[in-house]
């Protein structure tokens, strides 16, 4: 048990003791909020199983891998540990593949090492990009995103450059 | 876009599949991701659902308004043109709280709300053009701000790390730099955009 349990009951907790406070319907507004939850997923489920399937088939047929191959003199010329490379590669693309290569880097190095600080820094500060860009327009009408992608790229190259620097100097190694 | 991301990844996928002799594997992918897409979307209506009625009751007792209030002077800078106090305010308030705090199962269906509420709030002439006030908001969601990475943090306790905690700086600078390089990139691609229109 840790500082952290506590966040998440004690918030909804303290919603609902302060909506009755309030005088609010606590339960008939609950329950009315979970069907436009529902909605919600109704609306973005095309989507993102479109995405889901497209990611998965990419990687299946070893197009993730050959990516990273080919971007891992870039990645060194930054130092940046190639070991991570995969990673730095997979992480706008898949939440769960990049917990996959977090845990291979894990075992393979250890998780004090150089490459597994740096793959700690990675997964801890950046966000499956496509999937979050996805996620986000699919509650809208948009079909042009517009300069979104290239701007969120700007932040995933920025913790392939900085990963690297900022372990080396705020941990010496 | 996406029609863009879908083609080349699909094409790369087939070319890839067939030169690296794993065609099986590419085509056994289809039949099994699409039950995991599946799985993924009913796990992530139990959560939706969860933080929907929660923060409904939130609003309906003035909860989010004040919180909107007491960030607004922040976000007025980064959003502009939204109502002060208003729904879509109070949406993305939340959204980057939740985020900050960790709960990313929370940030999620409050940023869906928060861009339905920008959406409805700005009445683009062009419904299908993204708004800088929705890219911004995305752009804020993928560089992933956080005080405390809990999943990480798990991952290398597990993994047998002596100080699980210790790479927080690290994190903290490199996100950001993350956030920072993401919002002047959406202002410099703002900038090429409406040049090329003129």
């Amino acid at each position: 048990m840790s500082l952290t349990d506590f966040i998440i009951p004690v918030f909804i907790a303290f919603v609902m003791i302060y909506g009755l406070i309030k005088k609010v319907d606590i339960f008939g507004e609950f329950t009315a909020g979970v069907k436009e939850g529902l909605s919600t997923v109704y609306e973005i489920f095309p989507s993102l199983f479109c995405l889901v399937v497209t990611i998965a088939v990419f990687r299946a047929s070893g197009g993730m891998d050959l990516l990273s191959e080919l971007l891992s003199p870039v990645f060194t010329a930054i130092g940046f540990p190639s070991e991570c490379a995969p990673l730095a590669v997979l992480r706008p693309f898949s939440g769960s593949g990049s917990i996959a290569l977090f845990d291979d880097v894990m075992t393979r190095y250890g998780p004090d090492s150089f490459p597994g600080r740096v793959a700690s820094v990675i997964l801890g500060s950046s966000e499956t990009t496509f999937y979050t860009l996805s996620v986000y327009f699919a509650a809208t009408k948009v079909k042009k995103t517009g300069y979104a992608l290239p701007a969120a790229l700007c932040g995933d190259v920025a913790v392939c450059v900085m990963s690297g620097l900022a372990v080396r100097m705020l941990l010496g190694c | 876009m996406m029609k863009w991301v879908m083609a080349v990844m699909l094409t790369a996928a087939v070319i890839c599949g067939a030169v690296t002799g794993r065609m099986k594997e590419v085509s056994e992918s289809f039949l099994s991701e699409c039950t995991s897409a599946v799985e993924l979307s009913i796990s992530l209506a139990g959560i939706i659902c969860l933080w929907s009625g929660v923060m409904r009751v939130a609003q309906k007792s003035g909860i989010t308004e004040k919180l909107a209030i007491l960030f607004s002077p922040v976000l007025g800078k980064l959003f502009k043109g939204l109502r002060k106090g208003g729904k879509a305010m109070q949406y993305i308030t939340l959204n980057l709280t939740s985020n900050i705090l960790g709960l990313g199962n929370a940030s999620t269906p409050l940023g869906l709300s928060a861009m339905r509420e920008i959406e409805a709030e700005e009445r683009s002439s062009s419904p299908e053009k993204a708004s800088h006030n929705m890219i911004i908001l995305t752009v804020m969601n993928t560089a992933s701000l956080q005080l405390i990475p809990t999943t990480v943090s798990a991952l290398r306790l597990q993994a047998g790390s002596s100080a699980p905690m210790e790479i927080l700086p690290c994190v903290w600078l490199v996100s950001v730099c993350a956030l920072t390089a993401a919002l002047l990139g959406a202002e410099f691609f703002r900038f090429l955009c409406n040049r090329r229109e003129k």
